[in-house]
């Protein structure tokens, strides 16, 4: 039993006013109206604020400088405390936002662009070509990040930001490929797609320009995924210790309030600021994922309707 | 215990009587029949206040293009509406009962058993994992029938109804070709002898010869066993041969409803005419034809007055503004302001003079 | 008599089935021969299965011929070997598909195909020219304004506008033939005169051929001038319009006609000439394929493959029988060598 909708095959879409100028105006516009895309597009409009200029939430110009007291509680001056080694930890979490962002974003947009021309290549070639490739998505998807990483590691002696990133894009890149390749593949038949063909397109013309316009908001949904797998996953390598002592980020925060115990000494700020901010980061991904979704695909939106009414007479 | 005494069994318990008893009442009266559906921006009527009448033996066909409602209204009918669709006026009395007021506890005993529906595509409706008979047997068992060798004779009885060798109770529905599979459907619906059976467009997916094969099958079946047909098409020339009545539908109204070879003959409605007009015809002289320029307004933007004007050869300036009723045309109903009674009759009609009335606006 | 721009000779495709134990080979289409001239519309009617979209896209290079030839303008395919000839033939014989929700490419205006077609095919416009021709070819197609109808994307015209945009990328190319693929099958009924007026008017203004592939006799008849009527892979009969309609001489053809809902006309049709479906044709046998369901069936019919006969001018059936009416029986019946 389908529910029913009205078909407008063959009625015109009326013009809404003021037609999107590009895709740039139809992306806002599209944020605009969906409460969970505009929350999610705040917070992480603050976090890129204070990752470019973070001169404009804090006047400490160097976080890791054990510059202050000790473990002093919040104040007018700190206003989330001081380390046990003496640094502001407010400071700490505003630099500390450009690296996690750099990692979040970075690794996200290459392990996308690696699904990208896997997972839709995959598609469109078809034969031994798709076997083979799939077969090779498969066998990423199973590999473990953290094993992988604690070997590398212990080979490159110590693990850096670039390692991190090295490994995040190898283990996050195959299930995004899985995706683009299912929707890839659904396309393959599309007329348009035959109608390029028969006009005498190349296949490079035909996958770049015509297959991949349309695949847009599942490219750029599988971004926010892979940035979010990212901040996460980071996260967790570095507070685990396996990201480089000195780096300014959330994770090594974390690391390092957990080497000092924080929570037990009364130090809740060093633990909790960090991890809030990652958990944050995360749901802007995640909002900006979810309205991406319901704004490629009109049937997940929500709709706001009257409880449903008996008549009787 | 044969289903024939099953359904009587179960129809005996129901304390509230069918208060059709004489041939002469509509078997199905659909009184102002609205739909609705919410959307992000805001509430589109997709049917708008359609009367029709079905009575017992009877064929009558709702056609319509893409867009007008056709499918809804059916949904509607058979109150097989989901979010976020929903009935928001009028009555569907059936055999005396109103169906909009009845919850499915209600209407559990007259699904499939007083009332059935065949959908579109056999391949929507049918469980492709599942073989023919299983799902025969399904939908006998939901209904209170227990016993293995009355379902098995009856599906066999039903498939034999239809041309169907019994062997194919075994077969997955992709084992059977397009019109097998319709065919199927149809003796599905046929389990529990039903007295109306809704068809949502069943052979648009059948080519022109299975087409009309089916059509004559599902006549025969008529003839013998008696039941009701309500048929929604959007090919009218495919029931121009079938169907009793006839109902024309455009933009979510009701704009024309009567019998078949009146209507074909001689439409009233511009849009029925138009619509007439726009079959190329294989015998007789060939004709260069217009069809109707244009297209159907969307539902979200209704123009005001008459839905139809924009596109209509014998629009006047009252059409823009009054919306018309539906007015009783010898033994047509036709909304068209040609026939509202404040206006001439259309045989009369030279061109229509539009300042010769000013009527209420 | 001129060459014919597109011919096709013992015209085969078979496709390799089924998976380890049951191989075998699907006969798309079997041995077809048929010729498109200049500004002619050729209507090729079949149901499902009849291998009518096969042709389609064997003349537009989707698929290769299993066997048989494909001449443009006198010349084998295989022979058009340099990209120049590629190309040349693909500007003569574009493709109109028939989905118009899915022929368009949404991200785009609709203006994108026309104008890349534009770009591959006719390199010796520049940019202003190409603008211009793609309006004229808007127009033709009677979308107007054409400037204002280009900037529009797919999503905000409707299915009829789509399916003319279709034609105008096909006309833009200065074709001889359009290869048009149920072009109105999936538009409302009101909408459908419009578009094959535009074929129409792309015959008799543009001198433009088509190859009109349908499974609606009538509209077939309202717009074509000759018609070729295919079953289970083979042509079974073809010739002028009016004539193949009016006096079939295939009992497919009539079984056919018979079927087409016609609401003037009484029903002569009963169920039990209906019944029975076109068969798949997997690794067939030599015999007529329509013998299963033919009213006129003989011996014969069962074991020599009715070869493709002109019984009168202009006018070719496959069918024993009709062979025999016309008294050529003997070319007929004799076995394929």
């Amino acid at each position: 039993m389908t529910s029913a909708t009205a078909e407008t095959t063959d009625t015109v879409t009326p013009k809404t006013s003021g037609r999107p100028s590009g895709t740039g105006m139809a992306i806002w516009r599209a944020i605009r109206g969906n409460g969970k895309a505009l929350a999610g597009a705040i917070l992480l409009f603050i976090f890129v604020v204070a990752a470019i200029f973070p001169q404009l939430f804090t006047s400490v110009t160097n976080a890791n400088d054990r510059a202050y007291a000790l473990s002093l509680p919040p104040s007018a001056e700190h206003p989330l405390g001081t380390t046990s080694y003496g640094q502001d930890i407010w400071a700490q979490l505003v630099w500390g936002t450009r690296e996690t962002l750099v990692v979040a974003v970075v690794a996200g947009a290459l392990a996308s662009i690696l699904s990208v021309l896997i997972g839709v290549a995959a598609a469109y070639l078809g034969g031994t070509a798709d076997d083979l490739l799939s077969l090779l998505i498969d066998v990423f998807l199973v590999i473990p990040a953290f094993p992988l990483i604690i070997v590398i590691a212990a080979y490159a002696n110590g693990g850096n930001l670039a390692i991190i990133i090295v490994v995040l894009v190898i283990t996050g890149w195959s299930y995004g490929a899985r995706q683009l390749r299912a929707q890839a593949l659904s396309l393959r038949r599309r007329d348009f797609l035959e109608s390029a063909r028969v006009r005498g397109e190349g296949w490079f013309y035909i996958v770049i320009f015509e297959m991949l316009p349309t695949m847009v908001s599942l490219i750029a949904a599988n971004f926010l995924g892979a940035a979010l797998y990212a901040v996460l996953t980071a996260a967790g390598l570095q507070f685990i210790g396996l990201g480089s002592p000195s780096s300014q980020s959330w994770g090594t925060m974390l690391h390092w309030a957990q080497s000092a115990e924080a929570l037990q000494t009364g130090q809740e700020w060093w633990v909790i600021a960090p991890g809030l901010c990652i958990a944050l980061l995360g749901a802007a991904f995640a909002l900006l994922n979810y309205a991406f979704d319901e704004i490629s695909n009109p049937a997940l939106r929500p709709v706001r309707r009257n409880r449903r009414n008996r008549v009787s007479k | 215990m044969s289903v024939s005494n099953a359904k009587a069994s179960a129809t005996a318990s129901e304390s509230a009587t069918p208060s059709d008893g004489s041939s002469g009442a509509p078997l199905l009266e659909v009184r102002g029949l609205s739909v609705v559906y919410e959307t992000s921006s805001g509430t589109v009527t997709a049917v708008d206040n359609v009367d029709l009448t079905v009575h017992r033996g009877e064929f009558v066909a709702v056609v319509g293009e893409s867009g007008c409602g056709k499918s809804t209204m059916l949904f509607g009918i058979a109150q097989l509406l989901m979010s976020p669709a929903r009935i928001s006026s009028g009555e569907v009395i059936f055999r005396g009962d109103n169906l909009v007021t009845m919850n499915d506890k209600e209407l559990a005993p007259v699904r499939w058993r007083n009332l059935s529906v065949v959908m579109q595509s056999a391949m929507n409706a049918l469980n492709p994992v599942r073989r023919i008979g299983a799902q025969y047997a399904d939908t006998m068992k939901a209904h209170g029938v227990k016993s293995k060798a009355t379902i098995r004779a009856r599906s066999e009885e039903v498939l034999a109804l239809v041309g169907i060798d019994k062997i194919h109770l075994e077969s997955y529905p992709h084992q059977l070709s397009g019109g097998m599979r319709q065919r199927a459907m149809i003796a599905m619906a046929l389990l529990f002898a039903p007295e109306l059976i809704i068809m949502d467009e069943p052979t648009s997916a059948l080519d022109v010869v299975a087409q009309r094969s089916l059509m004559l099958q599902i006549k025969e079946l008529q003839q013998q066993l008696g039941f009701a047909v309500l048929f929604v098409t959007h090919d009218m020339s495919l029931v121009s041969h079938f169907s009793d009545r006839l109902l024309v539908m455009y933009a979510a109204q009701e704009v024309e409803f009567g019998e078949t070879r009146t209507v074909f003959d001689d439409p009233k409605h511009p849009y029925s005419e138009g619509l007439l007009d726009a079959f190329p015809s294989i015998r007789g002289p060939k004709v260069p034809l217009v069809g109707i320029p244009g297209s159907p307004p969307a539902l979200s933007a209704m123009p005001t007055g008459c839905r139809f004007e924009p596109r209509c050869p014998l629009a006047y300036a009252d059409c823009k503004v009054v919306e018309p009723e539906l007015y009783k045309v010898d033994d047509v109903l036709a909304r068209c302001l040609l026939y509202s009674p404040d206006h001439r009759p259309k045989e009369h009609a030279g061109p229509i003079d539009p300042t010769a009335k000013e009527s209420e606006l | 008599m001129s060459t014919p721009i597109l011919q096709a000779r013992g015209l085969t495709r078979v496709f390799r089935v089924g998976g380890f134990g049951n191989r075998g080979e699907l006969h798309a289409v079997d041995d077809a021969d048929f010729v498109i001239n200049e500004s002619e519309i050729v209507a090729l009617v079949g149901e499902s299965g009849s291998g009518k979209s096969t042709i389609a896209r064997l003349l537009a290079q989707v698929y290769t011929p299993s066997s048989g030839e494909i001449l443009f303008e006198g010349t084998p395919l295989p022979q058009l070997r340099s990209r120049h000839d590629q190309m040349r033939y693909r500007a003569a014989v574009p493709m109109v598909f028939q989905d118009p929700f899915s022929s368009l490419n949404p991200s785009y205006r609709v203006s994108h195909g026309i104008l890349r077609g534009l770009k591959l095919h006719r390199p010796d416009l520049d940019a202003a020219a190409r603008r211009a021709e793609a309006e004229r070819v808007t127009e033709a197609v009677g979308l107007s304004p054409a400037s204002e109808m280009l900037e529009k994307y797919p999503y905000e015209m409707s299915g009829g506008q789509r399916q003319r945009i279709g034609f105008a990328q096909a006309l833009a190319y200065r074709p001889k033939v359009i290869l048009a693929d149920e072009p109105v099958s999936m538009l409302d009924i009101s909408i459908r005169i419009g578009l094959l007026n535009v074929m129409a008017t792309l015959r008799d203004e543009e001198h433009v051929s088509l190859l009109y592939i349908t499974h609606d006799i009538a509209s077939a008849r309202y717009v074509a001038d000759r018609m070729m009527v295919m079953y289970a892979g083979r042509v079974v009969e073809s010739g002028p319009v009016e004539e193949v309609l009016q006096e079939p001489q295939h009992p497919y053809t009539e079984l056919l006609v018979a079927a087409v809902p016609d609401p003037r006309t009484k029903l002569t049709m009963t169920a039990k000439q209906a019944a029975g479906e076109p068969p798949k044709v997997v690794n067939p046998k030599p015999g007529c394929r329509f013998a299963d369901r033919c009213p006129l069936v003989r011996e014969v019919c069962r074991h020599v493959t009715p070869p493709l006969l002109e019984l009168q001018p202009g006018h070719e059936v496959a069918c024993h029988v009709a062979a025999e009416n016309a008294g050529r029986a003997a070319e007929s019946m004799e076995a394929a060598a």
